[in-house]
């Protein structure tokens, strides 16, 4: 079955463009402050919108992420909330939304309610950084089941091997981390993960996206270069965190980065 | 008295142990793990890695640990004969060493260069601090800003060990949130450090390997009770964290189906003030910091914030082995709340002159309860997991110690 997300990767593709993904946590500040962020990045130029699912315990995660898992859980943010936020979006617009976050809160939840419930509220797409290809078992029979796209993780340190591996089991595109450490860190980007991307690039028809260390629209124009989409977070996150009224920044910041990745 | 024959051995290969372990961390990590545990599948097992863990043991940390007979404590509590493994005479005051100079020794012959690792008492980040010391490896422990204050003598140790330590201010602020620092550590230096988990916690291959290097604590006492009383005993009691000590007591005696394992969990204020430590008795089925166990969570599944005296008990988690052992019927657990073990610190101190760690304490407490119920010919080993040195500032806070 194509999904939303293939179908904008193939649209796109067929523009010759790459794809924005722009994450932010839902719930941070409140819920309803996020319905009205997601607008504004989709207003900026966002292709796909990746929600976060804050958890109290983000292994995967840097400070900036963290502070902002914290201020969604002391809103009242829980998985009930933010499928509702997702139904309301669905509303307004069909841009592919991708919920990210640990497994915990999803097994508490019931991992097929929860698959059952993401469909019927229109989300597109889940990834999971606690859940690699070790554990996919644990999600896949209900994710197939109710056609929602589960996104695997590839790492600088995962092999050769390991990458076709991952290319092959994930779903829409394979999120590539631009770097060996947690999201918001800023360590530039290595010419060896241009050349396994590239690498990538050439074994596999699946989309690659780009995430993790990415904050600058220099940065993403390098990306773009290589892979299919480019993932930012921390530095929206990093606007969130320093507004009250974030909203004419992240399109604005959306829309340079955008801007940056069409070139 | 009869062994049964012992199923499959457990972790099966996916690191499983019925339905809880596995590897439920980034993929960052996996190249890591894998690599950990083909390392240590080819190099624990041989005979020169076995002899040379042997020499430091024994040389280094002083092992084997007694086991004493408690004579006072037995005639005091009128039950089953109550006998105690010295985990507190091992180097460093603790059983952690047993764990720290094993998996370091390990690392090196992995080439890693540094060496990290998280605490909670200080213990364990005393014991690595030691052991890459022994080794000459660069050390930092990760540690929450709550039991930096409340464990201060063991950040000075650790300090005068050569070790950085790192200040933890997420979260509560204690063990589980210094283990997620660790974590974010490792996935940022992955490729030149060893993450050195304390406890049978964590994702695969840490749970197995731990209790395997701690399986040292139950091989010595099973050897040493047999001469002195020529038996196998009845009841093996140990207090649980993560679930190192207890696991490394209890692991070569669990194919005896007749000998009671009892697990010791920390009550803190109570199970019905939601204020405790006690994973499995009243957490349920989740997973945190690798691996699938009994956790406590809300009903969000957000990992609740445990409370106990003691910082080594103060885990919201706990090994997966040790929930799968709770719930086939093997092993029986028990909390004891905070100002038991303050009282029983203060019993065994005054009864037998050992002063036991806050954690240890927890197990001498339901002891004090338990033995006065069973025949007088019954055996009671109790490990001691470690010394109560480090505790003395909350011992004074809570107790008057008198004239
Ligand atoms: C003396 C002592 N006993 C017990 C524990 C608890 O850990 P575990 O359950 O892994 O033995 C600790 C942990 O810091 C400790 O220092």
């Amino acid at each position: 079955m194509v999904s939303r997300i293939d179908e904008t990767f193939g649209a796109l593709h067929g523009k010759g463009e790459k794809a924005l993904i722009a994450y932010i946590m839902a719930g941070d500040p409140d819920i309803q402050k996020t319905q009205s962020y997601t607008y504004a990045l989709i207003k900026g130029g966002a292709d796909i919108i990746e929600l976060g699912m804050p958890f109290s315990d983000p292994i995967a995660d840097g400070p900036v992420i963290q502070k902002a898992a914290q201020r969604a859980l002391g809103s009242g943010t829980n998985i009930s909330s933010i499928l509702e936020l997702v139904r309301n979006i669905r509303r307004a617009h069909s841009t592919p939304v991708i919920l990210m976050g640990y497994f915990n809160p999803v097994f508490k939840y019931g991992a097929e309610q929860f698959f059952i419930d993401a469909e019927k509220s229109g989300v597109d797409g889940v990834i999971l950084p606690d859940i690699p290809l070790e554990e996919i078992g644990a999600v896949t029979p209900y994710a197939g089941k109710y056609n929602i796209d589960i996104i695997l993780l590839a790492a600088p340190t995962s092999g050769r091997n390991r990458l076709l591996q991952l290319s092959k089991h994930t779903e829409g595109f394979l999120y590539y981390i631009s770097l060996t450490g947690v999201t918001g860190a800023s360590k530039g980007i290595d010419s060896q993960v241009i050349s396994s991307i590239q690498w990538l690039k050439r074994k596999t028809q699946k989309p690659v996206a780009v995430g993790f260390g990415i904050s600058t629209p220099e940065q993403a124009a390098m990306i773009a270069e290589v892979a299919d989409g480019v993932v930012v977070g921390s530095a929206f996150v990093k606007l969130i965190e320093s507004h009250d009224d974030a909203s004419n920044d992240l399109l604005a910041f959306a829309h340079a980065l955008k801007n940056a990745i069409k070139e | 008295m009869k062994k049964s024959e012992s199923k499959k051995s457990l972790p099966d290969a996916r690191g499983y142990f019925g339905e809880y372990g596995g590897m439920f961390v980034p993929e960052t990590l996996i190249s890591a793990l894998q690599e950990l545990e083909r390392g240590y599948n080819r190099i624990a097992g041989t005979p020169s890695f076995q002899k040379e863990l042997r020499y430091y043991l024994e040389h280094y940390a002083g092992r084997p640990t007694p086991l004493y007979f408690a004579s006072r404590m037995t005639a005091d509590l009128h039950g089953a004969r109550v006998y105690l493994k010295r985990e507190d005479l091992a180097h460093t005051g603790a059983h952690k060493i047993n764990n720290t100079v094993a998996q370091v020794l390990l690392a090196k012959k992995l080439r890693k260069k540094r060496i990290i690792a998280e605490t909670g008492a200080g213990q364990h980040g005393v014991a690595t601090a030691t052991a890459a010391a022994l080794f000459g490896l660069e050390c930092e422990v990760y540690m929450g800003d709550l039991d930096i204050k409340r464990q201060a003598l063991n950040v000075d140790r650790m300090r005068l060990l050569g070790a950085k330590v790192i200040p933890v201010y997420s979260g509560s602020m204690t063990l589980k949130d210094a283990m997620n620092e660790a974590i974010r550590d490792w996935v940022t230096n992955v490729e030149t450090t060893h993450y050195v988990i304390g406890s049978v916690a964590g994702p695969h291959p840490y749970p197995r390997m731990v209790r395997d290097f701690q399986s040292v604590i139950g091989k010595e006492a099973k050897g040493q009770i047999v001469k002195l009383e020529g038996r196998l005993p009845d009841v093996l009691i140990a207090c649980v964290g993560g679930g190192s000590n207890s696991i490394g007591l209890f692991y070569p005696f669990i194919g005896y189906k007749d000998i009671e394992l009892v697990g010791v969990e920390a009550g803190g204020l109570g199970i019905e003030t939601g204020r405790h430590g006690a994973s499995l008795t009243a957490g349920e089925k989740g997973v945190l910091h690798g691996s699938m166990t009994k956790i406590l969570m809300d009903r969000d599944g957000q990992i609740i914030n445990p409370h106990s005296v003691s910082a080594g008990l103060d885990y919201p988690g706990v090994g997966p082995e040790l929930s799968y052992l709770k719930d086939a019927g093997r092993l029986k657990v028990y909390p004891v709340k905070d100002d038991e073990a303050l009282s029983a610190t203060v019993y065994l101190s005054r009864k037998e002159g050992i002063i036991p760690a806050l954690e240890s304490a927890h197990a001498i407490a339901f002891a004090m309860r338990y033995v006065p119920k069973l025949p007088k010919r019954s055996l009671v080993v109790i490990n001691v997991s470690g010394r109560g040195d480090k505790d003395m500032d909350i011992i004074r806070e809570h107790i008057k110690l008198g004239g």
